[in-house]
């Protein structure tokens, strides 16, 4: 059995189970939802082990799901029957029926909504929806919230406890809490998104399902009415921009740190067309985002007009007033060498300080490289493979030092 | 860290009549200069730019124009910064446009007030 192969079904379902499940329980007893799903998960590893991944995988695992749900049901049904009226609870119907991808989708975008309840800290509704909903793992959504491990499992605990506690959870929503809760659903959005870009390469296929997936959400969140429109519009441009660029990217010159390295014969126009379609869609009315300023970012990227890199600096100075990383701080300070000089720029490198970032010693020795340096190159390519984690990073680097000494 | 609010003085010049040229490269030099601080992950709040229209209110129910009373000079705007030091908020400071074109910068802790 192909571990891979089975590893990439796992975490595309999950969600998707998840979601459906969740469904059905009125959305109180997550813990329940993922209790089964695991159930589901281990019963197709048994069961695979023996016979190999049977020819419709997916079909398999929701039919196992459907069927532990309706054991679930059984027994609960005598619970009810017997015990509950006593009590005089107990007067939910479920009705049962088939898991198909419709209900799939509905699912889930409706319980990233119940999800990001502002009852719940931002952060921990951040959380629960990217475990929930995008199988994100516990060191996933460390990552994607600059966190660590142990502060994000005692959010979700809590998360879910409250969940759990209240009585009836809010599954009916009013237009007004929809509206008032996308913000915090767009940036669930926006994290999937750069989780599936910027991951690591071990695991590509999945990671891009998720870059689409992100994408299918946004695009579905642009046809409901009730929404306003800017910042979704924003979000699809900026997200069909960077995925015209994943091919580029997996072209073995992994452009993780800068755009400059990728073979731009190798973005997807059509993407690149449709970025450029939602930008002006978005450029209505006075509000700017931070969506709208990345989006933009990423169109003058695709441009090759003088003023270019100009522009782009501008607008990292601009996002730098709403939103702080250290990419964005790194991003800009390549655009400041582009746009005014190298040396303001080297100089100005020194003062962002983030000593033990492989991607800052990386910019650096790039700037000294632009300098023609190639003493300061290398000993910052050195710094930099001091700190780098991933394997094909470490290579890039590599190769870099190569060159340098020659 | 600690927030400072970074004042910009300068002194208002009649006889100035910027190209648009100018003007734009003015903006840039700001925007690049707030860049930077922001680069650092120490810009608390990009603050406003202030306009010449002023008045100037008084204790005595008497309004004078003019956003300055005696002084001549004028605040044209201002933001604020989080540094450990008021020395550290200084060397943020330095690069100010305003310091290129003969203004100044005041640099002024922000006090936080317990129980609010």
């Amino acid at each position: 059995m192909d571990d891979k192969q089975l590893s990439e079904i796992f975490k595309s379902e999950y969600s998707n189970l998840i979601a459906v499940l969740s469904n059905y329980y009125g959305l109180t007893d997550l813990q329940l939802a993922e209790d089964i799903v695991s159930d589901t998960f281990l019963r197709a590893l048994k069961a695979w082990s023996h016979k190999g991944i049977p020819e419709f995988p997916k079909a398999w695992l929701r039919k196992v799901a459907q069927n532990l749900l309706n054991e679930h049901y059984r027994r609960k049904k005598i619970y009810d029957e017997k015990i509950t009226p006593e009590l005089g609870a107990g007067n939910q119907q479920f009705n049962i029926t088939e898991i198909t991808d419709k209900i799939i989708e509905d699912s889930q975008l409706h319980m990233i909504f119940v999800l990001c309840d502002p009852k719940l800290k931002i952060e921990s509704q951040l959380c629960i929806a990217l475990r929930i909903l995008c199988g994100f793992n516990i060191e996933e959504i460390a990552g994607a919230l600059l966190s660590n491990k142990e502060t994000i499992n005692k959010k979700l605990y809590r998360a879910k406890k409250v969940i759990k506690e209240r009585d009836r959870v809010e599954t009916d929503l009013t237009s007004k809490q929809y509206v008032d809760r996308l913000d915090n659903v767009l940036r669930v959005i926006y994290l999937m998104f750069n989780e599936g870009y910027y991951s690591g390469k071990n695991e590509e296929n999945v990671r891009y399902e998720m870059c689409w997936e992100a994408i299918r959400l946004g695009l579905f969140l642009s046809e409901q009415k009730i929404f306003p429109k800017q910042k979704i519009y924003a979000l699809i441009a900026l997200m069909c921009f960077h995925a015209s660029r994943l091919e580029a990217r997996t072209s073995g010159e992994n452009g993780d740190l800068l755009y400059h390295e990728q073979d731009k014969r190798k973005w997807n126009k059509d993407l690149i067309q449709k970025g450029r379609k939602y930008l002006n869609l978005s450029a209505v009315g006075n509000s700017v985002s931070k969506y709208h300023l990345e989006a933009a970012i990423a169109y003058w990227h695709t441009e090759e007009t003088e003023g270019k890199w100009n522009n782009i600096l501008q607008l990292y100075n601009k996002l730098l007033t709403i939103d702080y990383s250290p990419v964005i701080a790194m991003n800009r300070t390549y655009a400041l060498a582009r746009a005014n000089s190298v040396d303001e720029a080297i100089q100005e490198a020194h003062k962002l300080e983030l000593k033990d970032n492989h991607h800052y010693f990386c910019l650096l020795a790039e700037l000294y490289h632009m300098n023609n340096n190639s003493d300061k190159e290398t000993e910052y390519l050195n710094k930099a493979i001091e700190f780098a984690t991933k394997e094909n990073e470490k290579e890039l680097i590599n190769n870099k030092l190569e060159k340098a000494s020659r | 860290m600690k927030n400072f609010m970074m004042l910009f003085h300068s002194e208002p010049n009649p006889d100035l009549d910027p190209t648009p040229e100018q003007l734009q490269e003015e903006v840039k030099a700001w925007q690049d200069w707030m860049g930077g601080i922001g680069a650092q992950g120490k810009l608390k709040n990009p603050g406003e730019a202030l306009g010449f229209e002023g008045k100037t209110m008084h204790a005595d129910g008497s309004v004078t124009d003019g956003p300055y009373a005696e002084v001549k000079e004028i605040v044209g705007g201002f933001i604020i910064v989080a540094a450990d030091s008021i020395e550290e908020a200084i060397q943020l400071g330095k690069g100010c446009p305003a310091l290129g074109i003969g203004g100044k910068v005041e640099v002024r802790d922000i006090m936080i007030l317990d129980g609010m």
